[in-house]
């Protein structure tokens, strides 16, 4: 059914069904928003350091930038938080 | 004794205010990863390549323990694996995946089928969906650096090559693009209808999650396709995508739309 390609090894090409302006006196192209608003709908490609977890280091993120929102997409996690302290306690 | 928590770094998608509408569409996104996973015994090259092929496709796994999901059984697929070097009881590989692989299970779980059991040691997330880690990948530094030049100075230009627009997120997703007339009707989560189509990607399918964006290329919303590229190319009414996630606020575009119009 499905082949086995990665979706960013996907072609696509557009095909055009009408013709039709768009009027400039509405909305911006992305990269051409005022700063204020390039923010709220902007995204940042982080490159998580080792250590904190992806929480932290989305509130970090949030507090540099002084906005009230800010969220991860795919948790980057090591999903063992937690089990070692426990674990080194328990050989203590 | 090698205990501790192993390192995770790498691609970590963040997103700002109202552009958080758009973390989900990531999240389901595939990932591309190097990882180091440890060997609890000696195994040849020969059998680490071979154990490598059969773990892609499509492979069953369960959520671990502390897993911020329902720990059932599901299916997970691996596009590709990639032994890139054996030092040691040490294996670097590069895995490509759907979202939502733990990684550490599939090294758990090749371990089990190698027989003598591994873990993983070090973890690099290379990609999330569209974004890479060569391409505009910044770290924490970067961006208290970036901010603090235009809060103190007022210079946008460094900030603005940090910071992308949210549509960057949108990349590998097909899309439609529409008309100003038929923006804030989706805004206001109506279901796409076909005059509203400008243009659209190929290789849609009913069913698949499609993005709808304007004309300047902002993304409008998160939608399902109920017909595919080639039906909705001839579709003259009736409706071609079911608005899932509005991304845009309301009023951005004029309404230019009247209750009860049928389109």
């Amino acid at each position: 059914m499905q082949k086995n390609i990665p979706p960013w090894q996907i072609k696509r090409e557009l095909k055009i069904k009408s013709e039709e302006k768009t009027d400039p006196n509405y909305g911006y192209k992305p990269e051409e928003r005022p700063i204020k608003e390039y923010l709220r709908f902007g995204i940042i490609n982080l490159d998580k350091p080792p250590g904190p977890s992806s929480h932290e280091v989305t509130a970090w993120v949030r507090k540099i930038f002084g906005v009230e929102k800010a969220g991860h997409g795919g948790t980057l996690e090591a999903h063992w938080a937690g089990e070692i302290p426990k674990l080194q306690a328990y050989c203590q | 004794m090698g205990w501790g928590n192993p390192k995770v770094t790498g691609v970590l998608p963040i997103a700002l205010e109202e552009a958080t509408k758009i973390i989900q569409a990531l999240q389901l996104a595939g990932k591309e990863y190097v990882c180091v996973m440890r060997l609890h015994g000696e195994v040849s090259e020969e059998r680490l390549h071979s154990v490598f092929k059969e773990f892609e496709g499509e492979i069953y796994q369960r959520p671990p323990v502390r897993a911020s999901v329902k720990r059932r059984l599901r299916t997970r697929r691996i596009y590709y694996m990639e032994l890139l070097e054996v030092e040691d009881r040490n294996v670097l590989f590069r895995v490509g995946c759907e979202g939502g692989t733990y990684i550490r299970k599939l090294c758990y779980d090749i371990g089990e089928v190698l027989g003598c059991g591994a873990h993983m040691r070090e973890l690099r997330r290379t990609r999330a969906g569209p974004l890479t880690e060569e391409e505009n990948c910044v770290d924490l530094y970067d961006v208290a650096y970036c901010c603090s030049l235009w809060k103190e100075k007022g210079d946008e230009t460094q900030i603005r090559r940090i910071v992308q627009p949210m549509e960057k997120a949108l990349e590998l997703i097909p899309k439609i693009y529409i008309r100003d007339s038929a923006v804030d009707a989706v805004c206001h989560g109506a279901n796409l209808a076909a005059p509203g189509v400008v243009s659209l990607e190929t290789g849609i399918e009913k069913g698949d999650t499609v993005a709808i964006l304007t004309l300047k290329g902002e993304a409008v919303a998160l939608a399902k396709a109920l017909a595919s590229t080639e039906e909705i190319l001839k579709m003259s009414r009736g409706f071609v995508a079911k608005t899932k996630r509005v991304l845009m606020p309301r009023g951005v575009y004029p309404k230019m739309w009247r209750k009860n119009s049928s389109v």
